[in-house]
């Protein structure tokens, strides 16, 4: 009988596990999404500015909303851009 | 008591004294009816797009505190008339957001460093005839570094 270590597998036996998704929001006790923050609201919106899913993103749906709404605000007030290409 | 946060954005083409001074006039008609608890005066700013074909703003965050919100309606309503003022947002403050501020301006909120990465130059082969290799440029062999916000995924 082969020894663990002299299987040698074609592609990693480690891919296709689950990858930990969690909300960095009710991780961490962030309570408070600031909109004028940009730096931080940049990580929730893809390089032509438009806001990312959820399953990208991995927050709650209670904090998706509120950065959704720190971004809609952070857009009226030319924080970040509506529509663009080459944000990042 | 309520909390609550104006934004504006004063209109950059005016003269240094008339931005102090609108920016001014509408602190001085909140300071009337509230009690101020932070002025904070960003200043220029570049602007996400145009507004009114101007690309920056004098941008003025004002956090204040007050027992009734009547003072909003009449604020929001002077902003709307005054030609000076491309955009304003106010906001009501949770706990929570106050908390917030308090703690941004004590310093306890760190803010996110972005590393930028090096432009990668491509130094693919040139494939027209009879054309030499141009020497590279290689700047004391700086690798790309890799971004340090690991849990962002591709969302394109």
């Amino acid at each position: 009988m082969a020894s663990r270590d002299d299987i040698k597998f074609l592609s990693n036996p480690k891919i296709g596990s689950k990858r930990n998704k969690y909300c960095r929001f009710r991780k961490f006790g962030i309570k408070y999404i600031d909109y004028k923050d940009t730096a931080f609201l940049e990580q929730f919106v893809n390089d032509q500015g438009k806001i990312l899913p959820r399953r990208i993103t991995g927050n709650s749906l209670k904090y998706q909303r509120r950065v959704s709404t720190a971004i809609k605000r952070a857009r009226h007030l030319a924080l970040l851009p509506y529509v663009t290409d080459l944000l990042k | 008591m309520r909390n609550y946060e104006v934004t504006f954005i004063v209109d950059p083409t005016l003269s240094n004294d008339e931005i102090k001074s609108t920016a001014k006039t509408y602190v001085d008609q909140i300071s009337a009816g509230a009690k101020i608890v932070h002025n904070n005066e960003i200043g220029l700013r570049q602007l996400a797009y145009g507004i009114k074909n101007r690309n920056t703003g004098i941008y003025t965050c004002v956090e204040f505190e007050v027992a009734n919100g009547a003072i909003i309606d009449e604020l929001e309503l002077a902003m709307r008339r005054d030609e000076r003022i491309l955009r304003f947002l106010s906001v009501k403050l949770d706990k929570y957001g106050v908390k917030y501020n308090d703690d941004k301006r004590a310093g306890k909120i760190g803010t996110i460093v972005r590393k930028k990465k090096p432009v990668e130059e491509d130094r693919g082969r040139d494939k027209r005839r009879n054309n030499k290799r141009r020497p590279s440029n290689n700047k004391g062999g700086a690798k790309p570094q890799a971004k340090p916000a690991a849990e962002k995924t591709a969302g394109n």
